[in-house]
């Protein structure tokens, strides 16, 4: 599903290079659930930016579903995140003007979807989140795991084949963190979505399929 | 998408209060300026009432001398250079002759009331289109008689014998002269200086006489051609027959050329405020008036574009979100774009509001008498179309850097 080689992510400030990936080179199958790991500063997140096509790789090569990344215009990237990818960010990154709908409807807008249709898929993502009750409440009118559970209902509403997903239990306590990480499991079970996710958390590694561990910006395992 | 945009427009202006109000009090108080101006202006430019002839008529005031040494000397035309002169222009079917106001006073149970008074030929009645409440103009035979008669205003006939009653055949004496009224007309705009008296006379009981041969005087004239086509021609007629009026000998000595010009009436105003003898001119308002516009309206866009930058910081993390969940660039600029266009043409419609407002408040106010001003639908369609244009103005660049963020920095810089 996800093909990297010899990714290489190279950060240049004035003063310092820091070289953030070293050569890393991962396959992620379909429905498989990965997580990675690492101590912080490792370069996990820069690697599922970079997975996420968010961030571009100093060298190497992506191939999504067998299709080339490197090449692609910025509205042939918008449009490939918008099909195939669902983010989730530790810290939620809602959009606090929108209510709880709008924000699971954003990635249905740049899509050729009616009103309609939006408010019925946004719905039944809630619905499968468990907020059903909150569609009309605004983010800072939730509790942190209420407002990762509304993130988690937008990666999913345009069922993306994968879900990248940067330490979402990372805010919120381990009861809360626990329910996050059975809808995800739930997620890759039912639907067979692909999701690979940064953790910090050996538990919540160990209830996926696969553990990748960072280094120094290189694969230890 | 849209009805989207417009909500999270909403929702952004409603957050930033501040931001909003200084935005939208710009906009609207830019385009009030402008509107009121503008509905001034053409009011002023454009007299309906009692002028209602002017797209076919050309006004003479002006008589100046000039000489190659520099010298400028200028004043009113002479009752007897607009008859000899104007007067024998084959173009022109009527002229009126009216002489500048003068004020004089009349006492009414010891109460001081001040008459403007304007002496006139006949033809002002035939040019003009005054309304009469009673009675009528005075006729060329009264005219030629010199007879005492006079119109009055309606406003010197409710000083003078109160409101309502009739007055014609009753008398009026302004500066210890009794001159017996034939017709009563509606208040004419004071601003309307050729049109304007509360009392007009026969040119031929006026104080100075009508028959001195100086071209210099206290009058000006109103020329009606046959028709809207022919007003060119009879400007052309005019203009090449003042290059052949003689000099008088008094003149010769200092100056080496007349000027006479036979203006539109939109020119007699333009050519008191930004032309000369030679030049009427209108270009020079023009270019006044749209760098004027341009100046005052870019203030309000800068203001916009500033707000619209330090918004950039606030909403990035907001723009990293859209465009992980497949928000090219181009849509982020016209999302933008379209909140500028409804902060704007919000902007627009209170500027709008509050032009009806205080055109009201002037109207009622009495400020300018007799002067109704109103909102010309031209204008408003411009205004609005100004507004489009400078919210696109404002928002196309710092859309631009916005859509330019990138997506990993945009999201961390919350
Ligand atoms: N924009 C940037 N400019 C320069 N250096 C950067 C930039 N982004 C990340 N880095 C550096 O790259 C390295 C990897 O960062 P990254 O955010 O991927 O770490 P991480 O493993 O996700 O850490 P954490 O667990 O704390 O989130 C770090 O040393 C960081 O300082
Ligand atoms: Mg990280």
């Amino acid at each position: 599903m996800i093909r990297l080689q010899n990714i290489e992510k190279v950060y240049r400030t004035d003063t310092i290079e820091t070289l953030a990936l070293n050569s890393i080179s991962l396959d992620v199958a379909k429905g498989e659930f990965l997580s990675i790991m690492g101590p912080s500063g490792c370069g996990k997140s820069t690697l599922l930016n970079i997975m996420g096509l968010l961030d571009t790789p100093s060298k190497g090569d992506i191939r999504i579903s067998d299709q080339k990344t490197d090449h692609l215009s910025d509205k042939q990237l918008a449009q490939f995140r918008n099909q195939k990818l669902g983010f989730i960010f530790q810290s939620y990154h809602l959009i606090n003007d929108l209510q709880v709908l709008d924000n699971v409807e954003l990635p249905l807008l740049y899509r050729n979807t009616t009103a309609k249709e939006r408010k019925e898929l946004a719905t039944e993502a809630l619905a499968k989140v468990g907020l059903s009750n909150r569609i009309k409440h605004f983010p800072t009118q939730l509790s942190g795991g209420q407002r990762q559970r509304v993130a988690i209902a937008r990666a999913i509403v345009g069922r993306p084949e994968i879900i990248l997903a940067d330490e979402p239990t990372g805010n919120l306590d381990s009861a809360m963190g626990n329910e996050i990480m059975d809808i995800l499991i739930n997620l890759n079970r039912n639907e067979g979505t692909t999701i690979v996710m940064v953790t910090h958390d050996e538990n919540m590694a160990h209830k996926t399929h696969r553990l990748v561990r960072l280094f120094d910006g290189s694969q230890v395992q | 998408m849209l009805k989207n945009y417009f909500k999270i427009a909403i929702a952004v202006l409603r957050r930033r209060k501040f931001f909003t109000f200084i935005s939208l009090f710009g906009i609207s108080l830019t385009l009030t300026v402008l509107m009121v101006l503008a509905a001034f202006i053409e009011k002023v430019t454009n007299p309906v009432y009692p002028g209602d002839k002017n797209s076919r008529s050309l006004y003479i005031k002006r008589l100046t001398y000039t000489s190659k040494k520099g010298w400028i000397n200028s004043g009113g035309s002479s009752f007897y250079f607009l008859t000899h002169y104007a007067g024998s222009l084959k173009t022109r079917v009527k002229m009126a002759i009216v002489s500048s106001n003068t004020s004089s006073n009349a006492y009414v149970n010891n109460k001081k009331i001040v008459i403007d008074m304007k002496y006139t030929n006949a033809d002002l009645w035939n040019i003009a289109n005054y309304q009469f409440i009673e009675g009528k103009p005075f006729t060329p035979d009264q005219i030629n008689k010199a007879d005492r008669v006079a119109v009055i205003s309606e406003r010197t006939r409710n000083e003078y014998f109160g409101d309502a009653v009739t007055v014609v055949g009753k008398y009026i004496e302004a500066d210890n002269i009794s001159y017996r009224i034939t017709g009563v007309i509606k208040n004419v705009p004071e601003i309307e200086e050729v049109f304007y008296a509360n009392m007009f006379l026969p040119y031929t009981v006026a104080k100075s006489d009508y028959r001195n041969k100086d071209f210099w005087g206290d009058y000006s004239a109103i020329l009606l051609a046959p028709s809207e086509q022919l007003v060119t021609k009879m400007h052309t007629e005019y203009e090449q027959m003042v290059t052949r009026i003689p000099i008088p000998d008094n003149m010769k000595k200092d100056f080496d050329t007349l000027h006479s010009d036979a203006d539109t009436y939109f020119e007699t105003f333009t050519r008191g405020f930004f032309g000369n003898a030679d030049n009427a001119g209108y270009a020079r308002f023009l270019l006044f008036m749209s760098l004027f516009v341009l100046l005052f309206m870019l203030l309000p866009t800068v203001n916009l574009v500033n707000v619209n930058i330090t918004r950039i910081m606030e909403r990035s993390s907001e723009i990293g979100v859209r465009k992980a969940f497949g928000a090219s660039s181009k849509t982020l600029v016209y999302q933008f774009i379209t909140e500028n266009i409804i902060l704007t043409i919000l902007g627009g419609i209170i500027g709008v509001i509050l032009t009806i407002i205080i055109l009201q408040v002037i109207n009622s106010s009495g400020f300018i008498p007799d002067l109704d001003l109103t909102i010309n639908p031209v204008v408003l369609l411009y205004s609005l179309l100004a507004c489009l244009f400078f919210g696109l103005l404002s928002g196309v660049y710092p859309a631009w850097r916005m859509s330019r963020l990138n997506v990993v920095t945009a999201l961390k810089a919350q």
